[in-house]
């Protein structure tokens, strides 16, 4: 029996999201874990996979822009080599392109935003996702000899188990690339919200992008991202990236900070997985603190410089 | 130019979920249902993109008798028809198979999901369909033009956006920022009667998965609060306390 995890290369590393599913397959303990990498990387970038627990890892750096029906095809036919009776795939925009695609070449079962280990259930296997957008967690039972899981990024922690991380050459049989990539826009030397342990939001509370320097500073020195609420982007005070909430990004950080933010319904679909929520805010009635893990009623101008202040501090003793 | 658009119904944002049966069932006592949002954002531009280059707009859905006052909502919009497949929404894989089958030989140019149902959050039925047909998927679309059979579309990416190009036939998911939803005005509503809605009924297949059993999440413990005059104190309890800084 073996697993097969997707590892996503981005500027020649693997991303921590793939290496999140290669320990998530050592912990599925289901057999031989392979790893399928597409795109250029050299071999001590590969070898991270091994550090959580790749025995194989199939390589090839023929892939130099993404297509969903090149990666699909390369990915199941690894599969289909290695017998994986699994297909492992992080749930991040690429996941999302080419694991539907995968399922259907494998005839497999497919779960995606899935955030448990699978369990047996007599000849089915369970896995649980969120749904609702985080009000709820739906059990799936997939009754099929292969099955893809499409995994939610940052909610499996990174295990070392060592595997024996064999990189091998994977020359997959070429398949029309019908897409063209014309640009890529991507915010640089900023830490993707989607991949953030700690997140720093702010709302309509924070009264003007002008304003927006505090939760940069905290979110610095924190080593966090920044997010926003949907009135927020839609004035352009922040650009649309940042939006989180039912018709934004969903995200599960460790540590999410809301400030100035009401909490409406619509909001909290997005950000309610995140394990420990702060919020700010000068309304005591605010619906944010029924979800809150802390609170501070207070006025975010006055309250920010003290969390910034405070946070120096504490980096400046940790170092 | 031929588009398709593909609709699923769902609970509208603001309802409150529980679930029924020993947490088997989707409680939809005094839900209301909407048109997916996203699948609204596909059907708008869709409407663009034909006034401009003309052409014909229909709408697909998979499901029982009930969810068409939300297929009539989208002619009202403005599509030009639509298709019910009469069966219950099993899992993504049947719901695309489905699709697939009523679709293959009708020549749509484009094919517009949208990125995920709010409802099981899957994301999943654009990539099943766009497989099973053999056709490029431009996934998460928030711009899209159509110039002499082109595509041009900026998909988001994790941290930013990347902009590619693809020839028709494709299929397209819509994000938000794809447009602004339109309201259906009289005019529509008059119209949306007697538009042609066709039911057919299911072709053979079987979806690979079921939801066995629903769960609440867990309710969250007391919100503690900290002083605003000393909400510094917040730092050493996120250290030493929760334990995520
Ligand atoms: C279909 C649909 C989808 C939606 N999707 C989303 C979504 O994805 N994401 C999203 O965020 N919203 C979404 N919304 C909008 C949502 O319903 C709320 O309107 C929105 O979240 C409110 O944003 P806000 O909390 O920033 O602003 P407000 O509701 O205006 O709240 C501002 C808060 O700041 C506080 N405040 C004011 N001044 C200060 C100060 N000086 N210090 C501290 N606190 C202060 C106020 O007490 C208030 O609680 C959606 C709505 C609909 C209908
Ligand atoms: N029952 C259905 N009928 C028609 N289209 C659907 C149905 N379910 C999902 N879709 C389409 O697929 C998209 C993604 O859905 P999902 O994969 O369920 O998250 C939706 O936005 C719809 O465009």
């Amino acid at each position: 029996m073996s697993i097969l995890v997707f590892a996503e290369i981005q500027d020649g590393k693997v991303k921590k999201s793939s290496l999140e599913a290669v320990s998530y397959a050592k912990q599925m303990n289901a057999g031989t874990i392979h790893a399928v990498a597409l795109g250029n990387a050299d071999n001590s970038a590969l070898a991270e996979l091994a550090k959580y627990g790749a025995n194989q890892i199939h390589h090839s750096a023929a892939f130099t822009t993404f297509d969903s029906t090149t990666y699909a095809a390369a990915i199941a036919e690894a599969a289909n080599a290695c017998g994986a009776k699994w297909v492992i795939i992080s749930n991040t925009y690429t996941g999302k392109s080419v694991a539907p695609r995968v399922a259907v070449r494998l005839k497999a079962a497919i779960a995606s935003g899935v955030v448990s280990i699978p369990e047996a259930s007599g000849s089915n296997w369970v896995v649980r996702k969120s749904c609702f957008s985080g009000k709820g967690f739906a059990n799936i039972s997939l009754n099929s000899d292969v099955r893809v899981l499409a995994l939610t990024p940052n909610s499996f922690s990174l295990t070392e188990a060592a595997g024996a991380g064999e990189i091998v050459a994977l020359n997959p049989a070429s398949v029309e690339n019908k897409t063209t990539s014309v640009e890529i826009k991507r915010v640089t030397g900023k830490i993707p919200l989607t991949e953030a342990e700690l997140v720093v939001s702010g709302g309509r509370g924070m009264k003007g992008p002008e304003n927006w320097g505090m939760i940069e500073e905290l979110a610095q020195v924190l080593g966090a991202a920044t997010a926003c609420s949907k009135p927020v982007s839609d004035m352009h005070w922040r650009t649309h990236e940042e939006h989180v909430g039912q018709t934004g990004i969903t995200i599960k950080p460790n540590l999410y900070i809301a400030t100035g933010i009401s909490g409406a319904i619509q909001h909290l679909a997005g950000v309610s997985s995140s394990k420990v929520i702060v919020a700010i805010n000068k309304d005591p009635e605010a619906p944010f603190f029924k979800i809150a893990d802390y609170g501070i009623v207070g006025d975010a101008f006055e309250v920010l410089p003290q969390l910034i202040e405070a946070a120096k501090k504490f980096k400046s003793q940790a170092n | 130019m031929k588009i398709l658009v593909c609709i699923s119904n769902v609970p509208d944002t603001t309802t409150k979920v529980s679930f029924t049966d020993n947490n088997t069932k989707f409680n939809t006592a005094g839900v209301q249902y909407i048109i997916n949002p996203y699948d609204e954002l596909a059907l708008t531009r869709a409407l663009e993109l034909t006034e401009k280059n003309g052409g014909e707009v229909t709408v697909i859905n998979v499901g029982l008798v009930d969810t068409e006052a939300n297929i009539r909502k989208a002619l009202a919009i403005g599509a030009n028809d639509a298709i019910r497949i009469n069966a219950n929404p099993e899992d993504g894989y049947f719901v695309a198979e489905q699709i697939a089958a009523a679709v293959k030989s009708e020549g749509y140019d484009v094919i517009f999901t949208g990125r995920e149902s709010i409802d099981y959050n899957s994301g999943i039925v654009g990539g099943l369909l766009a497989e099973i047909l053999n056709l490029p998927l431009i996934n998460v679309v928030s711009k899209l033009e159509i110039e002499g059979g082109i595509v041009t579309a900026d998909r988001d990416i994790d941290g930013g956006k990347e902009t590619v190009k693809v020839a028709t036939p494709c299929v397209i998911s819509a994000q938000k920022e794809l447009t602004e939803p339109r309201i259906p005005n009289m005019r529509g509503i008059m119209a949306a009667r007697t538009k042609p809605l066709k039911v057919v009924e299911p072709s053979g297949s079987n979806a690979l998965s079921n939801i066995s059993a629903f769960e609440m999440p867990k309710p969250k413990g007391d919100c503690k609060y900290i002083d605003a005059a000393n909400a510094g104190h917040l730092i050493d309890l996120l250290h030493n306390e929760a334990k995520v800084i």
